[in-house]
């Protein structure tokens, strides 16, 4: 008996090695998504639930990996200025691709599909999402089948734009010729089942539910993917996510739980799955407004620069007010092991880190000595005032369970260092929308303080830090968009990018950046940053070869996933 | 009768037409965005770009009579030539979803299954359990039968979904492990595995909203039943011989039917818009959840079509409650 | 038997009302147990020695004990006192939207059933209610009118107003068409008919005949209304369309807590039962208070 079971399991073993190697011979895997994909073109839909749902699909030429460092995918190698595939005066890009890639319907990927996704992005009409990406390029060039060149007005330190990360994935010329500029969203059969080069193909795509796949029978890997099907469930909410994964085993990977950290610890205990965490240089923040968002001025003068806050001017107050809260306790309480303290604005990748720690503790004392020595006195109620301004303010952000848990914590804090504050929570679709015609836009800031989180793509935070440039601001002149929610203004900040913008060395560039975002927080607190964010997922015991990656698409890695028996 | 109901179609029309043009106008002054749900990470340039993409910068009567073009002319071309394979709509611009960038109608109709199955069920289950022991109940009123009713009931209509849904989900599905939490919208149902499977699934759901439907109705029904026998004509039925099962059945049920019918008639048209947060604690997925979902990503097109459809169907259900009541007591007279 | 009660003085009229009211049961134990939260919520807050918002977050996420009874959420602010606090603006927004429902139910539903021309453009104002988007419509209502109320008012008062109004004027429909069906049918009745005929004015037709006689189905919807104004609250709060974060409400306690079902199954508890509790208590009120101004009732 004994001697026949070591057999079965020695067979079982067997099989588990030789479905190891096979492609599709791991049955279903099924992933849940709490926002649902609603199309599969990354290029119409800026969504990160768009991206990354395509990312199974379609594939850039290379990606960045979990430590944020480039891995090629559709190229042969990552060009650098070393080994000749970036230009010495950094404005020109040649990127070379694997030899023998197939598309999914079986034919030839070539340099003119490259071109192509360029100039489908570019086309004015087509109101893409990642026009940004292809900032500045001039040209796309292709030498032979197999080689891109991608050439830019002026010198670009970082190159890694186009055809880099989930967001510009390469689209088949076949496929999408007709579907140029303005035609771009009539295309529904093709937005709604690329061809691509990724490990998957579609089967069945339900907008803003569920999409079906199964392995792609021409992908550049024959052992790959393990999986022959995928269900990919969209909607509903983070709770119902977690617990189809980690308590009820009804589905394989669940993304992104944004819950309490005992919520998600608890699920755990049911031995179904495991939550895994990941950093990205996303960063919960307090943006303090420079300028007065008093209801009783007009709305030419309201929250623009022609009118300075009556006291949040004062750097004072704004350190005060950050010196006043005890990070720890706020990670402690909201994010857990998903999230870690800072005082930086980019706490990663670590070349751009500054790793500052004077937040870290809360100083409630020395805050009211400081607010104390400024002049600003304690009156009958408590509240500090002078001049007859009192310190009152409106703290608004998105409805978000953990947020109003931060937004009454920190109300408290205040209240202790002679602070009054006013909360207001508003709905995210509205916060984070920009309607001109809405008081309640974060652009808009008809509030003295508001939090909310922000990261930028990639791995270069030039852009990131260029948003709080000089005139950069959301005001009535441009519908109020904009990208310098502060209103902050300083001209010796506005040299400094310049001369990142100008420098190719990386070490150089890091120093520049860490002084950017110093100038930001730890020299004028104009940004209060609270919690640097990770991300939690959460993956089915039984599912192996998951790497979170907070750099790039989550499902990067996917065609290495695998069922453990 | 037959001058009354042509006369009410033709109201309807205008009726539509206003409705329609409310909430396009609602839905324009609304401050929401359709680049709410892009990432902060993209410019604010780019998605001025977007927005001129979608067509927002016309001015709001064109854009209100493209709709109606769409909607009352091209959409039931595409109809036609599903349903008999020509070709009149080939070419011509169907009213596209902001999200999906797909025709807004594909996606209904992809949702009308699990809508129908789910929601509609769940309204079938819940009337049928609430007319007899709404009658019953006020039939025996403050027996033991008629107090837990009116307790169980009430607790059903005072506890939101939210909570009943996720509390039936963990008993069931994490605790005992006997039902899926999440429905599932590609199953087809092929043989009797399948079929076992479907009626797994859909258990949860169909009690959780028959549970606030079955308290409704039950209310009202109760109550009607109750001013109803107490009435002379119930003393006369008696007194003529008739049974009581004769007199309960046929007389006050018809009589006390006017207010139940009218909370049913308002209430089909729910079925495919009233139970998001049910279809959203499931994923259901049916049509309420595409509306939801299309109202917070601002999505004009979607919110505009369903919401007219929805409003097709209250202005249908109530003309019809209106016939009903004729029916029932033909004192009632509209001329 | 209207006549008799016509013929009766107004004060044996009240006395008999509360004779028959006093009898049934039910009624009764609904009316004590509503004071009873009514009075705990108002008085509560005052006698208790925590306050709703006070934060202390050493004793986070505390079972029910002897200092916190009803133990303490996640960031150890004690349940008793925010279900305190909460059930005061919840009743309050439960008991003011349903009046305001009820008003504009009642007028609209007896209107169009009494008078005939009116029928047909009041019934069409209602198929546009219904049809109306619910989430856009608050969306518009907070753009228009959130910042004129709350410096009229305050933040919290003027939010108060907003929400009882944005409640009211989206649920009156479904009783204005019950109330409509019935006034139809009773129109015809042989009693309205009759007094119509000795020439009594319409008003008076209305406030002797009718309204006595659709009194059930209103009170049913007025105890529904009840549960709905509290759970609708809940959720505008849930979409950040309600009161500010820093202000309980049972609806916003319910919905917190169903995060936690599994680790502290009690925070849904208390918040649930008491609205249960109150629609409950409403409801049986609400049952006596129709079988006592029944006049065939009373005669049993």
């Amino acid at each position: 008996m004994r001697i026949k079971s070591l057999f079965v399991g020695l067979a079982a073993a067997l099989i588990a090695t030789a479905s190891f190697a096979g492609r599709g011979s791991d049955g279903n895997v099924s992933i849940i998504y709490w926002q649902a994909p609603s199309i599969l073109n990354p290029y119409l839909s800026g969504g990160t639930k768009d991206i990354e749902s395509s990312s199974m699909i379609i594939e850039p030429l290379a990606r960045y990996n979990e430590t944020g460092a480039l891995v090629p995918f559709l190229a042969e190698e990552i060009p650098t200025v070393a080994n000749g595939g970036v230009s010495a005066d950094l404005k020109s890009i040649t990127w070379k691709l694997k030899s023998g890639l197939k598309w999914s319907d079986g034919s030839a990927v070539t340099s003119a599909d490259v071109k192509f996704t360029g100039e489908y992005c570019m086309d004015p009409d087509g109101g893409c999402a990642q026009l940004e990406k292809f900032d500045g390029v001039t040209d796309i060039a292709t030498p032979d089948d197999r080689t891109i060149v991608v050439s830019f007005s002026a010198s670009k330190p970082n190159p890694y734009g186009p055809f880099v990360g989930g967001q510009t994935p390469i689209l088949q010329k076949k496929q999408f010729a007709n579907c140029m500029g303005a035609k771009a969203p009539n295309c529904t059969a093709e937005n709604f089942g690329p061809i691509g080069t990724g490990p998957f193909v579609v089967t069945e795509f339900k907008p803003n539910d569920v999409i079906q796949m199964k392995a792609n029978n021409n992908y550049r890997d024959p052992s790959k993917p393990a999986f022959a099907t995928v269900t990919f469930k969209g909607g509903g909410d983070a709770t119902a996510a977690g617990r189809s994964v980690l308590e009820t085993g009804e589905f394989d990977y669940a993304w992104n739980l944004q819950l309490a950290p005992e919520v998600i610890a608890n699920m755990e205990k049911a031995g179904k799955g495991v939550a895994i965490a990941g950093f990205g240089p996303l960063v919960e923040r307090l943006e303090m407004n420079m300028t007065d968002p008093s209801p009783s001025l007009d709305a030419d003068t309201r929250s623009t620069r022609k009118a300075p806050h009556p006291f949040l001017s004062d750097i004072n107050v704004r350190k005060a007010l950050s010196m006043a809260i005890d990070r720890p306790l706020l990670v402690e309480i909201g994010y857990g092991k998903a999230g870690d303290v800072t005082c930086d604005l980019v706490p990663a990748p670590d070349l751009y880190a500054a790793k500052n720690t004077h937040c870290l503790k809360q100083d409630i004392a020395g805050a009211n000595a400081l607010l104390e020595k400024a002049g600003w006195k304690k009156g009958s109620d408590g509240i500090r005032a002078k001049d007859g301004v009192r310190l009152s303010i409106l703290y608004q952000t998105s409805t978000n369970a953990v947020r109003q848990d931060f937004q009454a914590l920190i109300k408290e804090w205040w209240q202790q260092i002679g602070v009054e504050t006013e909360l207001r929570n508003l709905n995210a679709s509205v916060f984070f929308g920009g309607d001109p015609g809405s008081p309640d836009t974060y652009q808009k800031f008809y509030a003295d303080v508001e939090m909310y989180a922000n990261t930028f793509d990639g791995t270069d935070p030039q852009a990131y830090l260029s948003a709080y440039r000089c005139g950069n601001e959301p005001k009535p002149e441009s519908q109020w968009q904009g990208a310098n929610i502060n209103r902050y203004c300083d001209p010796a900040y506005d040299a400094l990018l310049d001369k990142l913008s100008a420098t190719g060395d990386l070490k150089k560039r890091g120093e520049i950046g860490i002084q950017l975002n110093n100038m930001l927080t730890k020299d004028s607190y104009t940004i209060v940053p609270l919690v640097h964010r990770g991300r939690v997922s959460a993956h089915a015991k039984s599912l192996g070869g998951v790497v979170l990656n907070t750099w790039d698409s989550e499902l990067w890695n996917v065609a290495d996933w695998y069922r453990i028996k | 009768m037959i001058t009354f109901i042509i006369r009410r179609l033709l109201i309807a029309i205008p009726t539509l037409v206003i409705i329609s043009l409310v909430v396009f106008l609602l839905l324009n002054l609304a401050p929401n965005d359709p680049m709410a749900q892009v990432p902060l990470t993209v410019p604010p340039e780019v998605k001025q770009k977007m927005r001129e993409a979608l067509g927002l910068g016309q001015p709001i009567h064109i854009q209100f009579f493209k709709w109606l073009v769409q909607f009352f002319w091209i959409e039931p071309q595409v109809l036609i030539d599903y349903l008999f394979n020509t070709t009149f709509s080939e070419g011509k611009q169907r009213i596209i979803s902001w999200q999906t960038r797909s025709p807004v109608m594909d996606i209904v109709v992809q949702r009308l299954p699990q809508t129908l199955w789910v929601v509609g069920m769940s309204y079938v289950v819940g009337i049928l359990i609430a007319l007899p022991i709404g009658l019953y109940s006020a039939y025996k009123q403050y027996s033991i039968f008629d107090n837990v009713g009116t307790f169980v009931s009430m607790v059903g209509y005072s506890v939101p979904p939210f909570f009943s849904g996720v509390f039936v989900i963990v008993i069931f599905s994490v605790q005992l492990g006997w039902l899926p939490s999440i429905y599932d919208t590609t199953h087809t149902v092929v043989d009797w595995e399948t079929f076992k499977f479907q009626i797994k699934q859909m258990v949860m759901p169909v009690m959780v909203l028959a549970l606030q439907t079955t308290a409704q109705i039950n209310r009202f029904m109760r109550s009607a039943s109750l001013d109803n026998l107490n009435q002379d004509y119930v003393r006369t039925a008696r007194a003529k011989g008739l049974t009581e099962w004769t007199i309960i059945t046929v007389h006050v049920l018809r009589n006390s039917m006017i207010p139940v019918v009218t909370v049913i008639a308002i209430n089909v048209p729910y079925i495919f818009g009233g139970a998001l947060i049910t279809e959203q604690v499931f994923k259901v997925n049916g049509i309420g959840h595409q509306l939801i979902g299309a109202i917070y990503a601002n999505d004009l097109p979607t919110v505009q079509t369903i919401t007219f459809m929805f409003a097709f169907l209250i202005v249908s259900f109530n003309l019809l409650a209106d016939i009903i009541y004729g029916l029932l007591d033909p004192r009632i007279r509209y001329d | 038997m209207i006549e008799e009660r016509n013929q009766e003085k107004v004060g044996s009229l009240y006395r008999d009302v509360w004779d028959q009211f006093k009898k049934h049961k039910g009624a009764m134990f609904g009316g004590v147990i509503f004071l009873l939260i009514v009075i705990s919520v108002l008085v509560g807050p005052f006698l208790w020695p925590f306050e709703a918002n006070a934060i202390d977050i050493r004793s986070r996420n505390q079972g029910p004990s002897f200092i916190h009874p009803f133990g303490t959420d996640q960031l150890g602010r004690d349940t008793l006192a925010r279900m305190l606090a909460g059930g005061r603006t919840s009743i309050a927004v439960g008991l003011c939207a349903m009046a305001l429902t009820i008003f504009l139910g009642t007028f609209i539903g007896v209107t169009a059933g009494f008078y005939k021309r009116l029928d047909g453009p009041l019934m069409r104002l209602t198929d546009l209610f219904l049809s109306l988007p619910l989430l856009p419509l608050l969306l518009v209502m907070m753009l228009l009118f959130r910042e004129p109320l709350s410096s009229a008012y305050g933040p919290e008062r003027g939010m108060f107003i907003l929400i009882v109004f944005a409640i009211g004027i989206t649920s009156w429909m479904p009783t204005a068409r019950i109330v409509r069906a019935d006034v139809l049918a009773l129109k015809e009745r042989e009693f309205v008919l009759a007094a119509i005929a000795s020439g009594s004015s319409n008003s008076l037709v209305v406030r002797r005949h009718i309204l006595p006689n659709v009194l059930s189905p209103i009170l049913v919807s007025a105890t529904l209304g009840i549960a709905n104004g509290i759970i609708t609250e809940s959720a505008l709060s849930f979409l950040g369309l309600g009161f500010p974060p820093d202000f309980p409400t049972w609806g916003r306690l319910l919905n917190d807590a169903v995060d936690y079902l599994q680790q502290y199954p009690e925070r849904v508890f208390w918040p649930g039962l008491c609205i249960s509790l109150t629609v409950l208590s409403v409801s049986y009120l609400g049952d006596g208070l129709r079988d006592a101004l029944d006049p065939r009732m009373r005669k049993r």
